[in-house]
Order: C-alpha cells, then structure tokens, then sequence
C-alpha cells in the first residue's frame, strides 16, 4: 500500500480507464480505497470495503493503536464501568486484509489523488473515504481553550478526558454542585448530555445524595426530552436541574480560574463543571477540504461522496445528513451504505438509492433504558425521515420495558463493536 | 429484486456483468436498509445478545415477522417504529438478502 509519488503516477496510468475493479487475472492493479479515521465510522466502512469486495486494496490511516469509544462512556464517568471496556484495537481488520496505518494525513492532493502522511510517505487513491468524527472548536464558548478543558473537562472525546471527568466526581464531597453545559445544534450525540445528566444524577443519588447537578442549555428542546424529564422526575426529584435557553440557560463565557460558568442572567459556581462545547467535523475534514463554511460537510446522500470534491466520500458524525442524528449507529449505517455505493461506483455501476436505520438507547439509570429509533431515505438530495417510521420509546411504558431497553443497550453496544473491532 | 435489477441495468458493461457473475450470492449488493440490520442483529454466532438472529434465516420468517411488527403486533420495543420505514418489496428483498448471508 506504501506507494512513492512516482510509483503512484505510473500506477495511475495502467488504472485510468473505465471500471477500477480489474477482472481477475489481467494482472492490472488492484484498485485502492484509503479511508482517513479508524471510528464508528472508518472502521466499519474499510471493514465492509474488505468484505464486499476482496480484490480492493483497503488501507486505514489511524494515528491512535487503540479506539476508545463514546458510547457508555457516560457510564465510566457515573463509576458503572470500566474504561477498558471502551477500548478496541484494530487487529481483526489487518486478519481480514485491511492494511492498517499508523499515521496521520497532513495533506490531500484530490487532483492527483494523493495523500501525504506525516512520516513523510504517501498513499495514492482511486477513491477516498474520511470519517474525520468531531473537533472542539475552541474558544467558540469564551474562556473555553485547551488549558480550561484540564480543568473543566469536556468528555465528549472518549479517553483522558472521561477519566478526568469520573475522577473530579469520585474527588468532589458531598453536597457540591455539579454543572453541565451543553451546547446549541448540531453537536455530536444529541441525547449524549441528558444520558450523562441522568448518570451523573445517579452516581449522586447513591454516592453523594446531598450534592445538586444543573444542566445549563443552550436549546429549549432536545432528543428524547419527555422520556428524560419524566425519568428525572421519577428518579431524582430535587437532585437534577435543567434550565432551559428561554430560561437563561445558554453559558456564554467560563473562567476555569474561579471554576464558574456565565450565563446572560447568573454565574454558576460549580464544584466539578462539565463543558460539553460547540463542536465541528475533524481536523481530517479540513486537510481533505470537504467541509463547508458551517464546519460540517455536506455529501450526497445516495454515494456520501462530497459535495466539495470528487472521489472523497464522508461518513459519520462530520456529515450534514439531514434528519439523521450524529451516532455511533449512524456512523456504522453510513459506513456501509457508503461501502457498498463505492464498489459499485469502482465497477462503474450505478449505486441504488439506500435506506438507513438510526437506532439510539440511552440510559435514564443502570436498569432504565430509553430509545430513539429512525429510518432515512434521499429526498431532494438529503437524508429525509421515512413519514410513519421511528418515534421513541412509549411514555407510559412499565418497568419491565425500561429494563428491557437498557438490556438491549448493552447488546448493542456489544454487537457494533464486534462488527466494528471485533 | 433489485439484485436482478442491478445485473440488468449492467449489462450494458461486460466488464460489470463478469464481476457480478463472478461474486458469490452473498458478496450482492444489499437492497435498501438491508445493510443497516447487523447495527442491533449480530452477524457474528460469537456476540453474546437476546436480540434474535436474522442472518441465514429463511425469507418467509423475516417477512412474517416484519410484517406483523408493521401492523403494531407482536408488541416490541424498537422494531415496530423501524418495520414501518419499508415497502412490502423492500422486507422481501431484505429477507432474501439476509437468507443469504451467513
């Protein structure tokens, strides 16, 4: 898969023509998918390509050995889990073909399709999927740099900062406030910063009961809200706050100093401050010039391939799909979907139009589980809700079901995983 | 269905045609959806899960059991609002798909 640029150009040549999946025996070379991002997303999506399609030469570039994944991370953060159980390599891909690269891109050159690493080598393409997931952007929220998320962790990138986040918890005495600002749309995860409310809530009930959480909201609404609240209600009346946008909720600068967040109305002193900041698509995203000036990039919903650039695909939480939510599940549908479309596209047919699932738990408590669940189709060159499909889990449902849920949960997350990494 | 669909508005492209008939049943392209079921049903025997297995089961089955799950019954927790999302073509497709797979 390591290619010089000369190597690359002659390789180009003998592949320039017509369908790039040569037929067995001709000799040609194999035709080359890179995917940027070893997530949810990139993981998934150069597994499938291997699957599909044995005769494409797949190449991963991921700079981190070991993935360490979002979802129940909340669970880490409220003491319920063990981080290792977030942690997945990339050995089962390589088993299956997947060259796995170590490394990081600093450039892409899409006119030559050309990928410059930051060892120094390079890697050619005939086609490219990024899966750049997010970044912070920082400073976006005043006050909120690098330095402060040392202090006031954000945890929305699961690692250091999820452990940072736990142990400020497991440090904090009984009876301190706990504050979680989150942010405006679109961010990655929307019912991400309700789960970790509600975990939080939890970990306090049973650990810290005299203590007090206040989630600061930059939104009037959010995913699956009516579950939650009535969750809240039920579980940890007089213990979880939420003020809304209409009330004052929109942080609007933090000082990490005194450890306290402003908001147009008041400032929040907090004991432990969980900043969960405006977010962008990936560095990757950038370097590949596939996002847009929204920060995020927009795609075709039937191929994910760019609308900025031709032979660059985008999956995962760095997308503007439409109706469809930022999500591990997401990003693995995508994945696929975007598999098969570049296959098709390498053996010059046409990809079909696809439909995609979202399917979303969240835990309200360790045996309270709640769910969001969607089916997507390209309308007018987005990703639009089938009318009639998805919804959330029943208002009224006994607890039994809300049992059942988080016990789906976990299976869910068990069965991407092994998809995925496994 | 649209597997057949797929081989005919290829043909058009010999080199297509041999590289479709040389894939294997399973190695098809999925229909619409098809692809999204392994999210929640594991592919893999290895995966520890109550969600019931769907891969390699016969077509009649999964059908039955979509189309019971769009009609609101047997109760369940997520597949009566996904079962809704598809065509009585499209579960068809899908469970010749997953027939296949295993």
């Amino acid at each position: 898969m390591w290619t010089t640029r000369r190597a690359f150009l002659r390789g180009s040549a003998a592949t320039a023509s017509t369908a790039l999946l040569p037929t067995p025996g001709l000799g040609q070379a194999k035709a080359r998918v890179v995917v940027l991002g070893g997530g949810f997303a990139g993981a998934s999506c150069a597994r499938e390509l291997q699957r599909a399609e044995p005769r494409l030469a797949v190449t991963l570039v991921e700079e981190n050995p070991i993935y360490t994944a979002c979802p129940f991370s909340n669970s880490v953060i409220a003491g319920l889990r063990d981080i290792a159980a977030q942690r997945f390599g990339y050995n089962a891909l390589r088993a299956e073909g997947v060259a796995v690269v170590q490394d990081r891109a600093s450039s892409v050159d899409q006119q030559r399709r050309l990928i410059s690493l930051s060892s120094g080598s390079a890697l050619g393409y005939d086609r490219l999927v990024v899966a750049p997931g997010i970044d912070i952007r920082w400073s976006a929220l005043p006050g909120y740099d690098q330095a402060a998320a040392e202090v006031m962790p954000h945890a929305w990138k699961a690692g250091d900062q999820t452990l940072l986040l736990r142990r400020q918890l497991e440090e904090m005495a009984d009876g301190g406030t706990v504050l979680i600002s989150a942010p405006a749309n679109p961010f990655r995860c929307p019912p991400g910063p309700y789960e970790r409310a509600s975990l939080i809530a939890y970990y306090l009930k049973t650990k810290k009961p005299r203590s007090k959480l206040i989630v600061l909201d930059a939104k009037d609404s959010f995913s699956k809200q009516r579950l939650f609240q009535a969750g809240w209600e039920q579980l940890y009346p007089g213990l979880l706050e939420w003020v809304s946008l209409s009330k004052g909720g929109k942080v609007t600068s933090v000082d990490p100093a005194i450890r306290t967040l402003v908001t147009d109305f008041a400032s929040y002193k907090a004991d432990v401050a969980n900043v969960i900041p405006p977010q962008r698509a990936g560095h990757i995203a950038e370097i590949a010039g596939v996002a847009d000036q929204t920060g995020w990039c927009p795609i075709d919903p039937v191929t994910f391939e760019s609308r900025l650039q031709a032979n660059i695909h985008v999956i995962g939480d760095a997308v503007i799909a439409g109706a469809m939510p930022k999500s591990a599940f997401a990003a693995n549908a995508q994945a696929k979907v975007c598999a098969a479309a570049v296959t098709a596209l390498l053996r010059n047919e046409t990809p079909s139009p696809p439909k995609l699932i979202n399917t979303c738990y969240s835990l309200v408590a360790p045996d309270y589980g709640i769910s969001i669940a969607g089916v997507y189709h390209p309308v007018n060159g987005q990703l639009a809700d089938v009318e009639g499909a998805g919804g959330v889990s029943p208002a009224d449902a006994p607890p039994d079901f809300r049992a059942l849920e988080a016990n789906y949960a976990e299976a869910w997350f068990r069965t991407i995983t092994a998809q995925t990494f496994g | 269905m649209r597997v057949l669909r797929g081989a005919a508005r290829a043909s058009g492209n010999a080199l297509a045609v041999a590289l479709l008939a040389a894939a294997a049943p399973a190695a098809a392209e999925p229909p619409a959806g098809a692809s999204s079921c392994s999210g929640c049903h594991a592919a893999s025997a290895k995966v520890d899960t109550p969600v019931p297995r769907i891969f390699g089961r016969q077509p009649a089955e999964i059908i039955a059991a979509m189309q019971a799950f769009r009609s609101g019954e047997p109760p369940s927790t997520v597949m009566g609002r996904i079962a809704k999302g598809f065509s009585e073509d499209e579960i068809r497709a899908i469970a010749v798909w997953l027939a296949a797979q295993h």
